[in-house]
């Protein structure tokens, strides 16, 4: 099922998710799992933060380089026996998948894990021109058969419980025996491993994504765990690759310092258990490997963001961190978010990708604590991009009428010292005056969003300014 | 115009040049040219002995099983005896690789061997790996007629020969090895880095080895370093 934008009514969406108790029990478990695996992998390697530096060095550099090194990366492949296809639109990467399938009458086509492949709504695609797509990674599977949605970039179907998957797999697996024990997540593994098997010998074609692409060689990268992003490449007649511009690195030693800090902040993995380097298709004397291979670059907006306050977000190598350190997406989850991209990163690659006027309140649901600029491998600064965000909200008159006229009347205000000060001073006596002895109020006028769920403490002694003036004095008499 | 033609027209205007600036193209050149190293761990700069501990340490952090055999003669006993202790029946499936081939497997009388990519019928394969990485427990194999793809990721065992020569402290030094036989930009088909079993974590969060690939990985670390 394709995702359908939904980020107009983050509002709605978020409420509906504080009240879903299986999500809510999914995104603590996130919290613990892969925060803490992600601290210990970091502190066995000394490396770690120079790493991170170079690694954030190395997309920089490719990314002011970029129309090079796709034209590099481009001969290398063609010299391999590959083919380029460029995309400027989702529908331009569709229609390419189509046509090589059609070509090749394709009836079953296999898929690795590709976040491009749901930006694009691949599935619907295939499945309208009558190609039956089938999603190997196990997380992706579930989500197929269920009709359900990814709602984190690695791991997609974190939402839900083992329970509801049991459903699904009796309810779709009719011809196994209803009296199987699938109680426990290894027998549900086995099932999916058993049904798939089949699917990955028949496909006619097999669709992965990249995590990289390398212009010395003209090699597309997946890193992954499970193997079936291999068995979906290796086994079919051709290998189709799904990938956006921003992807490509120069030269092997970068990818190398590249895998050395995905695996360790997306899932605190040393390295992932495959990480496959793909470079043209099936060679004579091969035994065996793809007849054909197809490198898909879509750009979707991307090589406009190059221009401006938003070209740091093309560093990003999709590790999840930002989404699992941030506390508005450990609240929410990730359908909340309404797009392909959740957390952090979806509240800046979002309204860049589906417009702002589509995604407002993306970037307007953080608490800016900066956790997700502190992990990020690339060392992207999200909080800063999330502003950029606020502020074209604000200039393009996306915000609601009382919060731009709120703002427009607080600017004034603050921006005024000779009058802030002393108002400000009286407001704080005339509030600790009205709260009395009980010192916070159970209702204030103007604050209802806070006084519904908590008391508002009453200002306590001097302002601030006051009391840092005083402080100074004392400092230098 | 081609969506290529508006993809990096648009590139170009993005980023304020026209793709024909020399020192721009000196820099693309010069990077791949050069290909660098970047941050490369200490963790694997250590002696040749200290290397294969630290693979051997590495590889079973992450569930594979790492043993070590004196010589090649050695190989088809070490393979009969992972065989019979994982109750398996004596039949491997590996490729042309002529290292593979001068194993005496016919000392191991029961031993039924045959050659080949696989089908994905086979319940054990035996590989031969390029290299190994220390630093993370790594191997690396290559894929050709001598170690087809197929037999790493479609068999429920894999058995893994490596050099104990051939492990390497760092990825670094493997790229250059690879240069040194495929030449400088040059790459066989696929070249697979496998760190253990093959493993998932999408039901619950919980860990669980054998999702698609082989659920076992066995290494055989062949010789002194």
């Amino acid at each position: 099922m394709s995702i359908e934008l939904t980020s107009p009514r983050f509002k709605e969406n978020a409420h509906a998710a504080l009240d879903n108790a299986q999500l809510q029990k999914s995104l603590v478990r996130i919290g613990v799992n892969y925060v803490v695996r992600r601290r210990l992998a970091v502190a066995r390697l000394p490396e770690f933060e120079a790493l991170r530096d170079r690694a954030r060095d190395i997309k920089d550099h490719t990314l002011a380089h970029l129309d090079l090194y796709l034209e590099a990366y481009e001969r290398k492949v063609k010299e391999a026996g590959g083919r380029v296809h460029y995309a400027v639109t989702p529908a331009e990467a569709n229609k390419i998948v189509i046509d090589i399938c059609k070509r090749l009458k394709a009836k079953v086509v296999t898929k690795g894990k590709s976040m491009i492949a749901e930006e694009t709504a691949l599935n619907d695609h295939l499945l309208a021109n009558g190609i039956e797509p089938v999603e190997t990674d196990l997380g992706e599977y579930i989500l197929q058969i269920r009709g359900d949605t990814p709602s984190h970039i690695v791991a997609p179907a974190v939402h839900l419980s083992k329970a509801e998957i049991e459903a699904d797999f009796r309810r779709v697996h009719r011809n196994l025996p209803a009296s199987r024990n699938l109680e426990e997540p290894a027998s549900l593994l086995a099932e999916a491993r058993a049904v798939l098997r089949k699917t990955f010998l028949t496909a006619d074609v097999g669709i992965t994504g990249a995590n990289f692409l390398v212009a010395e060689t003209g090699t597309s990268i997946i890193c992954t765990n499970e193997g079936n992003g291999d068995l979906t490449q290796t086994l079919p007649k051709a290998h189709i690759v799904l990938a956006s511009i921003e992807k490509l690195v120069p030269t092997l030693e970068d990818v190398s310092t590249l895998i050395r800090v995905l695996g360790r902040t997306a899932a605190g993995q040393e390295i992932t258990v495959y990480t496959t380097f793909s470079t043209g298709p099936r060679r004579r004397g091969d035994p065996d490997g793809p007849g054909e291979y197809h490198v898909i670059l879509l750009d979707n907006g991307r090589s406009a963001l190059l221009a401006g306050q938003f070209r740091d977000i093309l560093r990003c190598i999709r590790c999840g961190a930002c989404m699992n350190h941030c506390p508005v997406y450990g609240a929410v989850g990730g359908h909340a978010y309404g797009w392909v991209y959740p957390g952090p990163l979806g509240a800046v690659l979002t309204p860049a990708l589906v417009g702002i006027e589509n995604a407002a309140h993306l970037p307007n649901a953080s608490t800016f604590c900066g956790r997700c600029e502190e992990v990020c491998p690339v060392r992207i600064p999200l909080p800063k991009l999330m502003r950029h965000w606020r502020e074209q909200e604000f200039q393009r008159h996306l915000s609601p009428a009382p919060v731009r006229y709120g703002l427009k009347a607080w600017a004034a205000f603050a921006t005024r010292p000779w009058l802030y000060r002393p108002a400000t001073r009286l407001a704080m006596k005339a509030l600790a005056l009205l709260a009395g002895k009980r010192g916070r109020f159970r209702f204030l006028p103007l604050a209802r969003g806070w006084t519904r769920y908590r008391d508002f403490p009453a200002p306590e002694g001097a302002t601030f300014q006051a009391q840092w003036k005083r402080a100074l004095k004392r400092a230098r008499p | 115009m081609s969506d290529r033609d508006v993809v990096l027209g648009t590139i170009r205007r993005s980023l304020g040049v026209d793709g024909h600036e020399p020192a721009r193209q000196l820099a693309v050149k010069a990077r791949i040219g050069q290909h660098a190293r970047g941050i490369v761990p200490k963790r694997g700069d250590v002696t040749p002995a200290a290397r294969v501990k630290l693979f051997s340490e590495m590889m079973q952090a992450v569930h594979g099983t790492v043993v070590r055999v004196p010589a090649y003669e050695d190989v088809p006993a070490a393979v009969a005896e992972y065989l019979r202790g994982n109750n398996l029946p004596a039949e491997i499936r590996h490729g042309a690789d002529p290292r593979l081939r001068a194993i005496p497997w016919r000392n191991e009388g029961a031993l039924d061997v045959v050659e080949g990519a696989s089908r994905g019928n086979d319940l054990t394969a035996v590989s031969h790996a390029f290299a190994a990485v220390a630093e993370s427990g790594t191997l690396v194999l290559l894929s050709g007629v001598d170690n087809p793809t197929t037999l790493n990721f479609l068999p429920d065992h894999h058995l893994v020969i490596v050099d104990a020569a051939d492990i390497a402290g760092d990825y670094e030094t493997v790229w250059d090895r690879l240069r040194e036989v495929y030449g400088v930009g040059g790459m066989p088909r696929t070249v697979n880095f496998i760190t253990g079993p093959s493993r998932s974590g999408d039901i619950e969060q919980v860990h669980l080895l054998g999702a698609h690939g082989p659920r076992s990985l066995h290494v055989l670390v062949v010789g002194k370093p």
